[in-house]
């Protein structure tokens, strides 16, 4: 079966990309892997889904019917790595991913995830706006 | 009178565009640092100790000055909004102002807390306006005897207070004491524990050793122990204008007024800094609650933020006394400030008000400015504070590490001066790790020369009599002083650890009653 990655992150974009990764999921009757890791190297990372956000997400893709697997979690890679990882372990054929304006400051800095992402992938990402 | 004339002599210093700016930039360091856990002021001013290099010692003194209140203010809000103390004076608010925040009234207790801490850090100038000039005058009669004796106090206090535990305090306090020596004897010329090596000749710097231990052994400390997961930050809501209910300016007033009032006697007695403020007056302000308010306690009542917050403030105040008068400091920053004095070979102490008349007067008005510009700053700007929290640790500890080297290579310019830096940097991780606490050194090995100096003058005075130390009157009064100090901070700490136990028991309480709550 072949399957479809979610980048999550918990505000109205990461809720945008998971509802077209459903519909993508549904379309091609593929499964769906919800990834959100963090690597807990700073003490607030809006990026990262508590346990309530997580809850959420995953009784409203309960409501979908569409099968799904979460990875959740601390972890010493990047957030990129991680949702690309899955998508490797996965054979996925699409990463949908939420997408935002970002300052040239704050990615040099902070480095933009979904750079990484599109860059990265070895299948296509449906990058969503919100 | 004249000291009001010489104050608003120091305004119109302080109020210079200038100086205006000066400050600014060290209340906004000041709220950074004392938002980020891990980072405090006594570390931020060891770090930026090169600046006296390039700036009038007006400049450098309000900067620090800046940072030191800032701390205080910054602080708060992580306690608040992340349960998470950025430094040790921000514990007790946490107590209450994290469960304010849980209840959806984060604004309050952060409106709360910059006005408490507003209101107690102008009262507390106020009071260090009138006392401080009151207490030089005083101490511009003491001779070496007296100074003698009134160092023993520093020591003793800083040294058996100001950790958990009295033995590793004192221990600290030697190991300061003996690199104090290292160097070549003033009165003599001898060299003492050089080893022949002319760069410890000139002695080790005090900047070094204050960056190595509270820059490099806390960065270390802090990059191999502090694994924090990401916290969630509860949203504030609302336009600032409307945080404060009627209702809550009520149940303040008389909270910060209590706090002041507890924060600023406990500050200028040696008695371990602000803490010991801050739980003071969070467990008389339980004490006083009346009723429903009671019951609020322990739930996120007002009173218990509003009160050691207040307390907090009125307390750094009040360490700048014996700071200014006496050249003793109490607290960690409070030695960074006087190393700071030292660069610019002020000694602060008894001559300080008559010599130095316009400068540390020109840092009061400066006090008086920068708590002004903190609520300002603190009440709209919060969301900017929170964004802080979200540098990565390995950026913001490698940054320091950098600056820390930067510092030591400036003091002479030598490399060795940074073989110094990590190997008395390293020494401070051990300490750290083993929770002997690092304030009694730096004051030690600040102290030391001074102490050496008065004793051995009032001992040639004496013609080598030891009795001569404790027969003048002043002196034997300091003494017993000191015993009065020791009995009563016992008392107090005894009341802290009672009152910490207490407040222990109560959080698992709270942590099922939050679970019932969630199914």
């Amino acid at each position: 079966m072949s399957a479809v990655v979610l980048g999550y992150v918990p505000n109205a974009l990461g809720d945008a990309a998971a509802k077209a990764a459903v519909d993508e999921a549904r379309r091609r009757g593929a499964s769906l892997v919800v990834v959100n890791t963090t690597r807990a190297d700073r003490l607030v990372d809006p990026a990262y889904a508590d346990d309530d956000d997580m809850s959420r997400l995953q009784e409203t893709l309960q409501g979908t019917g569409v099968d799904f697997t979460v990875h959740h979690g601390t972890s010493k890679d990047t957030a990129a790595e991680d949702v690309l990882d899955a998508a490797e372990r996965n054979s996925a054929e699409l990463i949908v991913i939420g997408l935002r304006h970002r300052t040239p400051v704050g990615k040099l800095i902070m480095g933009s995830t979904a750079q990484s992402i599109l860059l990265g992938a070895r299948c296509n990402v449906l990058a969503v706006k919100a | 009178m004249d000291n009001f004339l010489a104050l608003l002599e120091g305004f119109s210093v302080a109020m210079q565009p200038m100086y205006l700016l000066y400050a600014l930039g060290g209340v906004l360091v000041g709220t950074a640092v004392g938002v980020l856990p891990g980072i405090g002021p006594a570390m931020t001013v060891a770090l930026l100790m090169p600046i006296t290099y390039s700036l009038d010692p007006t400049a450098a003194i309000i900067v620090f000055a800046g940072i030191y209140y800032g701390g205080m203010y910054g602080g708060s809000t992580t306690s608040i909004l992340l349960n998470t103390p950025g430094e040790s004076a921000s514990i007790v608010t946490a107590l209450e102002g994290n469960k304010m925040a849980k209840a959806g009234r984060g604004a309050a207790a952060l409106a709360t807390a910059a006005i408490g801490s507003f209101i107690a850090g102008t009262v507390a100038t106020v009071l260090l306006s009138f006392v401080a000039p009151f207490v030089a005058e005083f101490a511009v009669q003491i001779g070496p005897t007296e100074y003698v004796a009134l160092m023993i106090v520093a020591f003793l206090t800083v040294g058996a207070l100001l950790g958990a535990s009295v033995l590793r305090g004192l221990a600290s306090l030697a190991l300061g004491l003996f690199i104090a020596l290292i160097g070549v004897d003033a009165l003599t010329a001898q060299q003492r524990y050089t080893f022949g090596n002319p760069f410890l000749a000139d002695g080790i710097d005090v900047v070094l050793v204050a960056v190595a231990l509270f820059a490099v052994g806390e960065a270390l400390y802090v990059a191999s122990r502090l694994r924090h997961g990401p916290v969630k930050v509860i949203p504030v809501a609302g336009r600032w204008t409307s945080w404060m209910r009627k209702e809550d300016w009520k149940r303040s007033w008389k909270p910060w007024l209590r706090g002041t009032f507890i924060g600023f006697p406990v500050g200028t007695i040696p008695a371990g800094g602000a803490d010991v403020a801050t739980f003071l007056s969070y467990a008389s302000e339980r004490k006083l609650a009346k009723g429903e308010r009671k019951k609020q306690f322990g739930k996120g009542a007002i009173e218990g933020v509003a009160g050691p917050e207040s307390a907090n403030n009125a307390a750094a105040a009040g360490v700048l006394v014996p700071l200014l008068t006496l050249g003793i400091p109490t607290t960690a920053t409070a030695a960074m400030m006087l190393v700071a004095f030292q660069r610019y070979n002020i000694q602060p102490g008894p001559l300080l008000f008559e010599v130095e008349g316009a400068l540390v007067w020109a840092l009061i008005a400066s006090l008086y400015v920068g708590n002004l510009m903190l609520l300002v700053l603190n009440l709209p700007l919060v969301g900017i504070w929170v964004k802080i929290l979200q540098i990565p640790r390995p950026y913001l500890y490698s940054g320091i590490l950098v600056f820390a080297a930067m510092g030591a290579f400036s003091v002479n310019f030598t490399p060795v001066d940074v073989f110094v830096l990590l190997v008395v940097g390293v020494l401070g991780f051990f300490m750290r790790r083993y929770g002997y606490p690092i304030a009694p050194m730096v004051v030690g090995l600040i102290l030391g020369p001074i102490f050496e100096d008065q004793l051995r003058r009032s001992l040639a005075i004496s013609q080598g009599d030891p009795i001569a130390l404790v027969s003048t009157p002043i002196a034997a009064t300091i003494y017993v002083i000191l015993i009065v100090i020791f009995v009563l901070s016992f008392w107090l700490k005894k009341r802290q650890q009672a009152m910490e136990a207490e407040v222990v028991e109560e959080v698992p309480v709270a942590v099922a009653e939050q679970k019932e709550g969630g199914k």
